[in-house]
């Protein structure tokens, strides 16, 4: 029981942080048919900007500062960079968002350095929110928790309540349509992409001090962003809060379940020896491939519903 | 920002020298080839290196070099791969340098040793040395040992025995957490073993094997390991995966002690960050605190000038034994011949500049030093990475404690006239 509710608060923390990675990337992906391969280093940029706002005038500024950066980084680059690149379809696209992504990870090596910055969490948020079985429950992941709920709840006002949002939403399904009725979707094309790398910045600038701000921090975090926008669909906002809390809670459960296939095999009476086929494979501890089970879940909804959990079209 | 010149200047400077050939007969410096990540995601540690080796060259070389020449580095980014190592190779014996160094990787070493004694065997007359500063896995001085290749850092093996005797009476169940490939393996099996062998009333309550830097939250291994009731979680994790497992650790404030075996390397201070105060510990061949700690003040003078000319710990300041038995061997050798130098390296003896004793033995050119066990806690004279809190030697274990046998069969070529 211990080892559950502790679990599923650390999986609860680690989805949240996900979702507010995923869901701008999801945006931009269901608008523009693009894999943003940046979108991991708007993350990775959200925290270094913080880390060195927070040095300057501290931590509440930068919560607010650092996205805000990072939401303009994103204008320029849709304005300048991916809507001359997009006449020449999204191979070209995906290869400019790759390069970009070589680019910025270089450049943040030559501003800050190889190793870490020493970007900590607030003392304000610094201590214990309460002990569990005697473990404790830092108030700073209370504080990622409704900070991530927060931007849930207004994204999805202004998706729904706004005319904005309505637009966005439209063109989300039916950009052509959308075209014709003669609104500008260039121009909501860089507010999404605007939008979405703010918020990329704002879950750096949360998770920057949970996790650690190196210049490889973009690189671990992209793989597994885009197993959750692919998991809950193109154009899905509750898909991808689904598939980021899923993604998070079966990496944590993973860890602590210490269990093999050949353990349920024996549920059946087949024991499993070092003779049996395939024995190394079938002994293989969940925790070890914990870290797999996301993208093994990936090609498993690839195969059976393209579309994803909570996808709205197929393309 | 200033790493990167510093990569560009060592990649154009191995270019420039790939390129020239340079008259190799009456070269007035003796030079070492040093190859290492410079870029990729572990370029922070071979350039840590680089600037280290710098420093401590231009310290040997003010007293004298060796025959009267000067040392000098020469940097081949290797980018973590066997194959480029392997490049850096050729380009060292084409320019006929007696010396091949390399830190990083035991899968690198191996292919470097195996490189390096078809070389010499096809090439007599430009031989060259492979100095191993730091791949540690067993079986380098041991299966697959060379009378070319001298390592001068202890293996996992002697590791694992370090942290054997230095884990404290009172500690009777440990939890093991190691990455899954070779050096982790290794580190794992060794460590039962010495556990088993020193002190068997441990009990083991937890082994595990983690997929190599894939994991962002070790939150959930924290909880999972607290409810084994450990009282000590024991990892040869180094990089990302040691950083992020103990901040967790110490973010879920359990009552854990740490023992590691690479905490002291870039980036751990800041990972474990005030709220560890006490509770790491980690196996290291030096720290800056323990010159201050035996009153050496030649030595704490000399590590202190390195702090400020740069601004990064100076943990790899034993590397200077290395560069004091080449500097030595060469003197002895009278010449800059490798096949003279590796015969006075074999078996040779000499104090450390902390007055320990250390010996490259004779049979498997491992060689045996003092490594210590330091504590990270407040109140020490020089802090790391700026977080006030700093490494303290705990114990230190001397050369003839880890003397362990080895099985080493080595081919050894005629000895020169």
């Amino acid at each position: 029981m211990e080892v559950f509710v502790i679990s599923l608060l650390n999986g609860l923390v680690y989805g949240m942080l996900l979702f507010m990675l995923a869901s701008g990337l999801t945006l931009i992906f269901s608008m523009m048919g693009v894999l943003n391969f940046a979108h991991a280093s708007a993350y990775m940029l959200g925290a270094y900007f913080a880390y060195t706002i927070s040095l300057l005038v501290g931590f509440w500024l930068a919560l607010v500062i650092s996205p805000l950066m990072c939401g303009l980084i994103g204008a320029g680059i849709e304005m300048w960079g991916l809507r001359r690149v997009h006449k020449n379809g999204h191979i070209a696209e995906l290869l400019f968002t790759f390069g970009l992504a070589l680019i910025i990870e270089k450049l943040v090596q030559m501003t800050w350095g190889l190793i870490a910055v020493p970007y900590r969490v607030p003392a304000l948020l610094d201590f214990p929110l309460f002990t569990l079985y005697g473990t404790n429950f830092p108030a700073y992941r209370a504080f990622m928790l409704l900070i991530s709920g927060l931007m849930f709840g207004s994204i999805w006002l202004v998706l729904t309540r706004t005319r904005i949002g309505l637009i966005v939403q439209a063109s989300l399904t039916h950009p052509e349509m959308v075209s014709a009725l003669g609104h500008n979707v260039p121009r909501v094309f860089t507010l999404v992409f605007a939008g979405g790398t703010a918020l990329a910045g704002l879950a750096g600038v949360i998770g920057g001090n949970y996790q650690t701000t190196e210049p490889s921090m973009a690189f671990t975090m992209g793989p597994i962003v885009f197993v959750v926008v692919v998991f809950g669909g193109l154009g899905s906002l509750a898909g991808c809060f689904i598939a980021s809390l899923l993604m998070g809670l079966i990496q944590t459960f993973a860890v602590v379940f210490d269990y093999s296939p050949a353990d349920l095999l024996k549920q059946f009476g087949l024991t499993v020896t070092s003779s049996t086929p395939f024995a190394e494979v079938l002994t293989v501890p969940l925790p070890r491939i914990g870290a797999l089970l996301p993208y093994i879940l990936l090609v498993l909804i690839l195969l059976v519903r393209p579309r994803g959990l909570l996808g709205t079209r197929d393309t | 920002m200033k790493v990167l010149p510093t990569i560009i200047a060592a990649a154009l400077g191995g270019a420039v020298f790939a390129v020239t050939p340079q008259a190799v007969l009456g070269q007035d410096t003796i030079k070492i080839a040093y190859t290492d990540p410079l870029s990729g995601p572990f370029a922070q540690v071979g350039d840590a290196n680089l600037k280290q080796f710098q420093f401590i060259l231009d310290y040997i070389n003010s007293k004298g070099g060796a025959l009267g020449k000067k040392f000098e580095l020469v940097p081949f980014d290797n980018k973590s791969q066997p194959s480029d190592a392997l490049i850096a190779l050729k380009s060292a014996t084409d320019q006929n340098i007696p010396f091949i160094m390399q830190c990083s990787g035991s899968n690198i070493a191996a292919a470097l040793i195996e490189g390096v004694e078809k070389h010499n065997e096809r090439n007599p007359e430009s031989r060259i040395i492979y100095v191993n500063c730091g791949a540690v896995a067993t079986e380098l001085t041991n299966e697959k040992c060379s009378f070319w290749h001298f390592r001068f850092d202890v293996h996992v093996a002697m590791k694992a025995e370090i942290m054997a005797r230095a884990l404290p009476k009172d500690v009777t169940k440990v939890y093991l957490l190691n990455q899954d490939y070779l050096f982790g393996q290794s580190v794992q099996r060794d460590v039962k073993a010495y556990l088993a062998k020193l002190r068997p009333d441990v009990q083991v309550v937890g082994d595990e094997l983690i997929p190599l830097g894939k994991i962002k939250d070790f939150s959930p291994y924290i909880t999972k390991i607290k409810a084994t009731g450990a009282q000590a979680l024991i990892t040869g994790n180094w990089g990302p995966d040691m950083n992020l497992l103990i901040k967790a650790g110490i973010d879920a404030g359990i009552d854990l002690r740490y023992y590691t075996l690479y905490a002291h390397l870039v980036g751990g201070a800041t990972a474990i960050g005030p709220g560890g105060d006490g509770k790491v510990r980690s196996v290291m061949p030096f720290s800056e605190n323990h010159a201050v700690e035996i009153g050496n003040k030649d030595a704490e003078a000399w590590t202190k000038a390195f702090r400020d000319k740069h601004s990064f710990d100076f943990y790899s300041a034993g590397f200077r034994t290395i560069f004091e038995h080449l500097q030595s061997a060469v003197n002895k050798a009278g010449a800059v011949d490798a096949t003279k130098i590796a015969f006075a390296l074999e078996g040779q003896k000499m104090k450390d500049f902390l007055g320990y004793d250390t010996i490259m033995r004779k049979d498997d050119h491992q060689i045996v030093s003092e490594y210590l066990v330091g504590v990270f806690k407040k109140g020490v004279k020089y802090d790391s990475e700026k977080t006030g809190l700093g490494w303290a030697t705990e114990a230190t274990i001397l050369a003839s404690d880890i003397d362990q046998p080895n099985t080493c069969k080595m081919k050894r070529p005629e000895m020169p006239m």
